[in-house]
């Protein structure tokens, strides 16, 4: 048994274990910034260690723990957006509670769940792991106690979680029945197409959609997003998505590619009805945060859709996608953060005027939504090109052109935010000022949003990569 | 001298300016006009001495850089011009020049103001000198977001509010880009197998010489890329967001529109849709003559009615660009060829149209028609460049906008005899409209609340001298257009000549 393949899941457990106890030891009237420094450059650590893991694939704990260069990417990946998100929230989250050291143990925690979902080789594995992510994340959204929002999202997330988790697990069951196995290479020399099956599948269809908010299983979503606090708001929208997508490839792809020709229709229909609610309802927003949510509906149903391709191009796709989608959304919500830190509120309204309080916070919120919208040279356009290429190719070119139109629809509200900071004028003239490390997380966005649309190349090859090690 | 990199330089000048200014502080105002203008100013020079040592007896693409960008997508960094391009990219060399200098009085933010004037600058250039069309795609869509910018903070409101105008000048370029693309992914895939795959236009023009793109296939296609450059080009009946967009936009951003990035949608159906899709712009060659009617007459009718100066010429633009679409949906050598240069005078005309549209406006406030009156008594300079704009619109001898319509229409009339006398007849309207307005702005009786106005003068001559001057030389020695435009035609002639000889779906009923 190969344990040193759970070294990074084991080496974060540790991580949040530790903080929970120095949080216990400091004084409780000490600033608590060094707890979250200290979780950074711990998770830094594990980054540069899980490069190490290229090149082994492996499983362990009898073939339900796979480690391959798919669920490398998608560790890194989350490895990446939690350095990120600790980063421009610790002013924020300081400013939310005392127990930041809880906060950032919980955090970690949450990582760890998504990190053993894209490693999970069997459905009770995925299972596992999703639930240790959502568990946590039930809590994360209502941490904001004195907020009434904010207690309310985490109790809609508890009973709408708690009854799609449910849901996924019964549909489990069926396979599990008319399979007798959990493996998801045992699955794959077992199916059938009986009904049975097939309801089973559907079940955990709509489980996997419900984590993945697409329509029409999206309504939890603009609540709860607008509800928890901004940093927990971006790990949901950019990580739990992601592990999400994990999940629902290897599954889908390596337990069921075998009935193909019964989900991908669904999937076809989910992710057209997922582009076009969330963009058309996005419109209508006029909370910052809601307006990411409607918006991250749509982004989802753009991600869905390149499994309709089923082929290694379209997976590939995916996981670009992914990444671009995260590094854009952690500018969007970073300035968000610095935006509410400084009004308190999270209104678009709030934005205004921010062209002049500060130019360089303006741009990278322009650029990151822009980059949502997939408009050249960001890098949305280039994911959306490697996605709807590749479904394209596969006779999908309806959803192809859907997605290309709903995209520039979405621009409409997008440039909304834009007019605001632009054109009005600020609210009040008091001074605009951001945490430093606010400004290198808002920076690292901006920049790696360019240089993926303008030289997409190396994280292409990663990603077609990763993609490849699925079959 | 041929390893010098001069469009890279030509497209790194104005990007060079931009990474400048954004170093600037907010309030060095002149010095930033300073940047901007000496950013042009080299970035013009150089343009204007590609022309002038492009070998047009050689002809064909020149200038060729490529360097692989994406190799996994046949993405390359290609540029090169050839005589289809290289008098659009003088153009807006021209234009782009013009419009700093006319923005020179933008007080209010103006460090923004000038670095997105520059990107609009490089999004036009960055078209018309790639050869990939990953590249085009790339550039075309740099210009709509600054647009949209400006128009909400510099622009004016007047029958509809800037944001108004603003958002559907996006939203109608968008929306057609998002067409365009999905031509272009179509085109992508089809145009050869995996593996092959590559978004050189070169390596697209040879696709249907070897059979790889149906007839099917560049039907649909073409279809998707009309949609889109016919936005761009403001092709009846996506034409609605162009007079109100440059009637809201500084007059720096209307220049640039109407003279250049409109110019765009119809380079794009060229470049693309003639030289890759032969077949498909076969098929709806009679479609686009229709539409190509109903722009030059509707948006004549309707630019009668007009009474504000910009939408007048906004209007007129548009029905400027039937007479584009009528030479390239003839699809022969001469017509488009005419089409080509059209392009060229007309980018220039209107460019000096709107310029002193906008000096007009700063110094009497008014663009109304009829509150105007006998300006010519208080400015002469002015004057002189309204005339020469008016005069080449409507096509008088001697001035740009004559030899282009006159080679269009002698193209075209032996394709479509009917839409042919129906455009020509759209002079008249043009005249009747463009005089009425000469009359009622610049002469009659003088009028002594506009005593106080003063002459054009200083940094405001440059766009009045500049492209007026072009408008006259071009007038005078055509050949320094049509020449290069000519040479950029001739290895389509054997295409074209094929054209008309292969047997086709629908376009075969319509003649």
């Amino acid at each position: 048994m190969n344990i040193a393949l759970l070294t990074s899941e084991i080496a974060v457990v540790i991580l949040a274990l530790l903080i929970i106890v120095f949080d216990l030891l400091m004084p409780r009237e000490e600033a608590r910034r060094s707890l979250g420094y200290f979780a950074v450059c711990g998770l830094l650590g594990i980054l540069v260690y899980t490069f190490n893991q290229y090149g082994s694939s492996a499983t362990v704990y009898h073939g339900f723990f796979v480690l391959d260069k798919f669920a490398l990417f998608f560790k890194q990946l989350f490895l990446v957006a939690t350095i990120l998100t600790l980063l421009f929230s610790f002013d924020y989250i300081e400013g939310l509670t005392h127990n930041t050291g809880e906060f950032y143990a919980l955090l970690l925690l949450s990582l760890v769940g998504m990190m053993v979902m894209v490693s999970a080789n069997d459905l009770l594995t995925v299972f596992v792991g999703l639930e240790l992510m959502t568990i946590i994340f039930y809590i994360l959204v209502g941490f904001d106690l004195r907020s009434v929002k904010s207690s309310e999202a985490g109790t809609k997330y508890l009973i709408l979680g708690s009854a799609a988790s449910a849901v996924l697990l019964y549909g489990m069951s069926w396979v599990y029945g008319f399979t007798g196995s959990i493996v998801l290479s045992q699955i794959a020399t077992h199916v059938t197409a009986s009904p049975a099956m097939l309801l089973g599948l559907g079940l955990m269809l709509a489980g996997f959609c419900f984590k993945l908010s697409i329509a029409p299983f999206h309504m939890w979503a603009p609540d709860v997003y607008e509800g928890a606090p901004i940093p927990v708001t971006a790990m949901l929208a950019m990580a739990s998505k992601a592990a999400g997508v994990a999940v629902l490839l290897r599954v889908f792809l390596v337990a069921f590619a075998n009935l193909q020709g019964y989900w991908l229709p669904v999937i076809s229909v989910l992710a057209g009805l997922s582009m076009v609610v969330g963009i058309t309802v996005a419109i209508w927003q006029t909370n910052t945060k809601r307006m990411l949510a409607y918006s991250s509906v749509a982004q989802a149903g753009y991600i869905l859709s390149g499994l309709l391709a089923a082929d290694a191009a379209g997976v590939k796709g995916m996981l670009f996608y992914a990444v671009l989608y995260m590094v854009a959304n952690v500018g969007a919500f970073a300035v968000t953060t610095a935006v509410s830190n400084q009004c308190g509120s999270d209104k678009i309204d709030d934005l205004s005027g921010l062209s002049q309080k500060s130019p360089f916070l303006a741009v990278v919120m322009t650029v990151s939504l822009l980059s949502m919208a997939g408009l050249p040279p960001m890098a949305g356009f280039v994911g959306k090109l490697y996605i709807f290429t590749a479904i394209t190719d596969k006779g999908y070119f309806g959803i192809a052109m859907l997605g290309l139109v709903m995209s520039m629809v979405s621009v409409y509200y997008y440039m909304g935010v834009v007019k605001v900071m632009y054109s009005k004028e600020a609210k009040n003239q008091q001074e605009f000022t951001t945490s430093t490390a606010l400004r290198i997380v808002a920076l690292i966005s901006l920049i790696a949003t360019l240089c993926i649309g303008i030289y997409p190349g190396p994280l292409a090859a990663l990603a077609n990569a990763a993609a490849q090690s699925l079959w | 001298m041929i390893d010098f990199p001069l469009l890279t330089a030509i497209l790194l000048t104005p990007i060079w300016g931009i990474l400048v200014l954004s170093f600037m502080p907010r309030e060095a105002d002149k010095t930033i006009k300073m940047i901007s203008a000496v950013t042009m100013a080299i970035a013009l020079g150089l343009t204007s001495y590609a022309y002038w040592a492009y070998d047009v007896s050689v002809g064909g693409l020149q200038y060729v850089e490529t360097i692989p960008w994406i190799s996994e997508l046949g993405v390359a960094y290609a540029v090169g011009v050839d005589g289809i391009s290289m008098p659009l990219l003088l153009l807006t060399m021209l234009v782009g020049f013009s419009t700093v200098f006319v923005s020179w009085n933008v007080e209010k933010r103006s460090k923004e103001f000038f670095i997105q004037l520059l990107l609009l600058i490089v999004g036009a250039i960055g078209t018309f000198v790639s050869q990939d069309l990953f590249m085009f795609l790339l550039f075309y869509e740099l210009g709509i977001i600054p647009s949209y910018i400006m128009i909400v903070v510099w622009g004016s409101s007047e029958r509809v509010s800037k944001e108004y105008a603003a958002m559907k000048l996006t939203i109608y370029l968008l929306i057609g880009s998002a067409f365009m693309i999905a031509g272009v992914i179509m085109l992508y895939l089809n145009a050869f197998s995996a593996g092959l795959r590559t978004f050189s236009m070169q390596a697209l023009a040879q696709a249907h010489v070897v059979g790889n793109l149906s007839e099917h296939v560049q039907v649909v296609t073409f279809f998707l890329l009309l949609l889109g450059f016919g936005s761009t080009l403001s092709m009846w009946p996506f034409y609605s967001w162009a007079p109100d967009g440059y009637a809201a936009a500084p007059t720096g951003v209307s220049m640039l529109h109407a003279g250049v990035l409109k110019k765009i949608g119809g380079y794009g159906l060229i470049r693309i849709g003639l030289l890759v899709l032969p077949l498909g712009i076969k098929f709806w060659a009679p479609f686009i003559a229709l539409f190509a009617v109903v722009n030059v007459l509707y948006a004549a009718f309707v630019t009668i009615a007009q009474k504000d100066l910009k939408y007048i010429v906004g209007y007129s633009s548009i029905s400027h660009m039937g007479y584009i679409l009528i030479g390239l949906a003839a699809l022969n050598v001469i017509s488009i060829d005419g089409a080509i240069a059209n392009m060229f005078a007309h980018g220039i005309m209107s460019a000096l149209f709107f310029a002193m549209i906008g000096l007009v406006y700063d110094k009497t406030n008014t663009r109304q028609v009829q509150s105007l009156g006998g300006l010519a008594h208080q400015m002469p300079r002015v004057a002189t460049g309204f005339m020469l704009a008016g005069m080449s619109s409507l096509g008088l001898p001697a001035l740009a906008g004559f030899i282009p319509e006159f080679t269009t229409f002698v193209g075209a009339f032996e394709v479509y005899p009917l839409y042919t006398l129906l455009a020509i007849s759209g002079i008249v309207f043009t005249a009747l409209y463009i005089l009425r307005v000469l009359a009622n702005v610049l002469f009659g009786p003088r009028r002594a609340e506009f005593d106080v106005c003063r002459d054009a003068s200083g940094v405001e001559l440059v766009s009045l001298v500049l492209l007026g001057t072009v408008l006259v030389v071009v007038g005078v020695f055509p050949q320094l257009l049509m020449g290069m435009v000519n040479s950029g035609m001739e290895p389509v002639m054997g295409l074209l000549v094929n054209l008309h000889v292969t047997p086709t779906l629908l376009g075969g009923v319509f003649q």
